[in-house]
C-alpha cells in the first residue's frame, strides 16, 4: 500500500513520505498546518486512494475519549426495563459502538480520522494513549477486550489550539502542511479546474500571492479560499484582463470577498490600494 | 547506527526520545526511502520532530551534522533582517573588484562572528560592516569574491560560500512570532476550571447512572457549577517609550479580554503611583485611586503588569520622581503594595530579554518582582503563566 496523492488531491513529496511511513510502521499520523491547506481532506483522499473505508471522528470541546470507544446507553435500558422489553436482559443491546470500535472490528484495513483533536479537553489525548498504541481496549460492561483485526491508519489533525502532551506526540508521526508554493499551487488548481484558461489562472495566482504578501492581514487567504474564488471568477465569467487591472494599481481584485474574510482586512486592503493609486502620477 | 546523529539532535535541544530513534531505524529497515539524503531528511523530520516550531532548529541541526560543518558557536543569533534590506546597489568597476582581497573561509567566519558581536546598527555601503550593497564579505547585494550571503536574493555575482537564508520555518520558532491567536493559546495555561460552592446544577450523568444502578428508582445527583476560576488584574504602561510596542500590547489585551472572564485592566505611565486610570482618553479626568483598587480586588486575583520598565531610576526610587506629576511616595513603595496585595504577579516586558541588563530601571523592577519579569514572546508568556499558576 503506497499513497501517491490522487487525481483530486496534490500531495507533496514530504507529505506522501510521512503518510507512507505512517502506513508502513502503523503509527498514528499527526497533521498540522494553516487552516484551509487540506488537513481533513487528506484522510478522505488517503482512504480513497487505498480503497479502504474511512471512519471519521470530529472532535468538539465536549467530546470525551470514551465516546470514541463505546457508550453505555443507560437511559434506553432504564426505559426498556420499565416497559418490560425483553431486550433489557442483554446489556450488549445498550452498548453504542464508537468510531474506534467500528474501525477495530472492521474486516479490512481502514483509515480513521480524528479531526481537530485540539478542540477537546486537555486530557483527551492522554486518555487515548493505550488505545492508539496497542489498538485495543476493554469493555467493562461486556467483560470483553476489543482488539483491532487490522491496525487502522489513524490520521489526526490539529489547529494548535492546545498543546498536545509529550507522551502522545512521541507515539505519532508528525507533518506540518506548509503553504504551497506557486508551482504546487498551479498543480492544485489544475486538479480542480482542468479546463481553466491559462491566462486567467496565471493572473489569478499572481493576484492571490500578492494578496498573501500584503503585510498585516489578520487572516491570509488559503488554498481553499483560492479554489472558491476561482469558482466565482468562472461563474461570473470574469476576463483575465480584469485581473490584470491591478498592474495599473487602480483596483482591488473583483469578488475579493471570497479571499478576504475579515472586515478589517478588507479595509486595510482598500486603504493600501487607495494609497498606491495616489502614488501613481 | 545513527546514534551520533540522534545524540547530536539531543545536544541541539531537540526533544527526541529513544522510541523515536527506534521508529526511524524501523522505517529505514522497511526501505521507505532509498538512499537519497533529501528523502532521509523528510522521513527523519516526520518521525523525530513533533512541532513545527522546532522545524527550524531541526533544519539547522541536520544541516550542520550532515555537511560536516563544525558548529559555529555564537553565530546563532540572527542577523536582523532590516540590515539586509536592499537599500542601494553599488556599482563596482573591474578594478575595484580586483582590489578586494580574497579572504580564506575560516577567516570569513571568524570575522563575521566578531562583527556580529560588534555591530549594532543597520549598515549600507562601506567595506567593513555587515549590510547591503557594500564590498564587505558579509551581507548581500554587494560584491566580494568570497562572501557569505545573509538574507536577500542573490544579485547575480554568486560567490557566496554558504547561503544562510533557506530557513523557511524560521517564523514558526516560538521565540519570535506573536499574534492574538498564539497569545490566547499561551494564556490558556492559566485556565483553572473549578467546581466550587453550593451544589446547584443537576448532574445528569450521575443521576442516570445512579438511577440505573438503583434499578429504576430515581436517584438525584447535584453538583456545583463549573467555571473558569482565574481572576486577573492587568496593569498596562501606556505612552512614551511604550509607543513602539503598541501592536504587541493590543494583541495581548484583546487575547486576554477573550480569555479571562474576570479581567480588570488599568493604565499607568512608566511606574504605578497613587492613581491609575481605565480609559486612556479621559485619563486626567477619571483617575482612580490605587488604594481603591487595592481594596476592591482580593488576593485571589493574579497581577499582570505590562511595561517596558525603561525610565529614569528616580521614577522608581524617589518621591517626586514621576515625569508627569508630584508623587508623594516613590514608585517602589507602590509596587511593593501591589505585590503584597497580590502575591501572584508577573511583569511582561515587550523589550527583548537580551537588552534588559543595559537599563538600570529594568533591573530595579526585576529585583522588586523577585525575578518574575518575562519577555512578551510566546515563550515568555508561557513562562509567566506557569509562574502565575504555581
Amino acid at each position: 500500500m503506497k499513497f501517491q496523492g490522487t487525481d483530486t488531491y496534490v500531495a507533496t513529496r514530504d507529505l506522501t513520505l510521512a503518510v507512507n511511513a505512517a502506513i508502513a510502521l502503523q503509527r498514528p499520523l499527526l497533521i498540522k498546518g494553516e487552516p484551509g491547506t487540506g488537513k481533513t481532506l487528506l484522510a478522505e483522499e488517503v482512504a480513497r486512494a487505498l480503497g479502504t473505508p474511512l471512519f471519521q471522528w470530529h472532535i468538539k470541546s465536549t467530546t470525551k475519549a470514551q465516546q470514541g470507544l463505546y457508550e453505555y446507553d443507560a437511559v434506553s435500558r432504564l426505559r426498556d426495563s420499565q416497559l418490560g422489553d425483553p431486550r433489557v436482559e442483554d446489556i450488549g443491546h445498550y452498548i453504542v459502538h464508537g468510531v474506534l470500535w467500528q474501525a477495530f472490528e472492521c474486516d479490512e484495513p481502514s483509515v480513521v480520522l480524528i479531526d481537530e483533536i485540539d478542540k477537546a479537553d486537555i486530557e483527551f489525548p492522554n486518555d487515548l494513549l493505550r488505545e492508539l498504541d496497542r489498538m485495543e481496549f476493554h469493555c467493562y460492561e461486556l467483560h470483553r477486550t476489543i482488539k483491532a483485526r487490522h491496525r487502522p491508519l489513524i490520521v489526526i489533525t490539529s489547529n494548535n489550539e492546545k498543546e498536545l502532551p509529550d507522551a502522545f506526540l512521541r507515539r505519532c508521526f508528525f507533518h506540518y502542511i506548509k503553504f504551497p508554493d506557486k508551482e504546487t499551487m498551479q498543480r492544485i488548481v489544475a486538479v480542480h479546474f482542468p479546463v481553466l484558461k491559462h491566462e486567467l489562472l496565471k493572473e489569478a495566482l499572481e493576484v492571490f500571492f500578492d494578496l498573501r504578501d500584503v503585510p498585516g492581514l489578520k487572516k491570509k487567504p488559503s488554498t481553499s479560499e483560492l479554489i472558491d474564488w476561482l469558482k466565482l471568477l468562472l461563474a461570473e465569467d470574469i476576463p483575465p484582463e480584469a485581473l490584470r487591472a491591478k498592474e495599473a494599481k487602480d483596483a482591488i481584485p473583483p469578488l475579493h470577498g471570497a479571499l478576504l474574510k475579515n472586515e478589517q482586512d478588507v479595509h486595510l486592503f482598500e486603504r493600501l490600494a487607495f494609497m498606491a493609486r495616489r502614488k501613481q502620477p | 547506527m545513527l546514534v551520533d546523529f540522534f545524540l547530536y539532535l539531543k545536544a541541539r535541544q531537540l526533544p527526541v526520545s529513544t522510541n523515536e530513534l527506534l521508529a526511524l531505524l524501523e522505517a529505514l529497515e522497511a526501505r521507505l526511502v532509498s538512499g537519497s539524503l533529501d528523502d532521509f531528511y523528510l522521513l527523519s523530520r516526520a518521525i523525530l520532530v513533533k512541532d513545527e516550531a522546532l522545524y527550524d532548529r531541526f533544519d539547522r541541526a541536520f544541516g550542520e551534522y550532515f555537511r560536516g560543518i563544525e558548529a559555529l558557536p555564537g553565530l546563532e543569533p540572527l542577523v536582523p533582517e532590516e540590515w539586509l534590506e536592499l537599500a542601494a546597489r553599488r556599482h563596482l568597476s573591474e578594478a575595484d573588484r580586483l582590489k578586494l582581497q580574497k579572504l580564506s573561509y575560516e577567516k570569513i567566519f571568524e570575522q563575521l562572528k566578531e562583527r556580529l558581536a560588534e555591530q549594532k546598527e543597520r549598515h549600507s555601503g562601506g567595506s567593513k560592516w555587515i549590510g547591503t550593497a557594500g564590498t564587505s564579505p558579509y551581507g548581500h547585494g554587494g560584491y566580494n569574491p568570497e562572501g557569505v550571503r545573509i538574507g536577500g536574493e542573490s544579485v547575480g555575482n554568486r560567490t557566496a560560500i554558504k547561503v544562510w537564508d533557506q530557513r523557511e520555518f524560521r517564523n514558526l520558532d516560538d521565540t519570535v512570532d506573536l499574534g492574538v491567536r498564539n497569545i490566547k493559546v499561551a494564556l490558556r495555561r492559566l485556565r483553572r476550571f473549578a467546581r466550587k460552592g453550593a451544589a446547584t446544577e443537576l448532574d445528569l450523568d450521575g443521576t442516570i447512572a445512579g438511577t440505573a444502578r438503583n434499578g429504576g428508582w430515581l436517584d438525584l445527583h447535584l453538583r456545583p457549577e463549573r467555571h473558569n476560576a482565574v481572576k486577573v488584574l492587568l496593569f498596562l504602561d501606556i505612552g512614551g517609550s511604550m509607543d513602539d510596542h503598541i501592536q504587541a500590547c493590543e494583541e495581548l489585551f484583546s487575547a486576554a479580554r477573550a480569555e479571562f472572564k474576570h479581567l480588570e485592566h488599568f493604565y499607568f505611565h512608566n511606574c504605578v503611583y497613587e492613581g491609575v486610570w481605565q480609559d486612556n482618553r479621559r485619563r486626567h479626568g477619571e483617575k482612580l485611586s490605587t488604594w481603591d483598587v487595592i481594596h476592591t480586588y482580593g488576593p485571589d486575583y493574579k497581577l499582570v503588569i505590562v511595561g517596558d520598565a525603561s525610565m529614569s531610576p528616580y521614577e522608581i526610587a524617589r518621591p517626586g520622581g514621576s515625569v508627569e506629576h508630584w508623587n508623594e511616595e516613590a514608585g517602589a513603595v507602590w509596587l511593593e503594595r501591589l505585590l503584597t496585595t497580590w502575591p501572584r504577579a508577573a511583569w511582561l516586558n515587550p523589550l527583548a530579554e537580551a537588552h534588559w541588563t543595559y537599563t538600570p530601571s529594568i533591573q530595579m523592577i526585576e529585583q522588586l518582582l523577585g525575578k518574575r519579569m518575562f519577555p512578551l514572546t510566546i515563550d515568555g508568556l508561557e513562562r509567566a503563566m506557569r509562574s502565575l499558576s504555581k
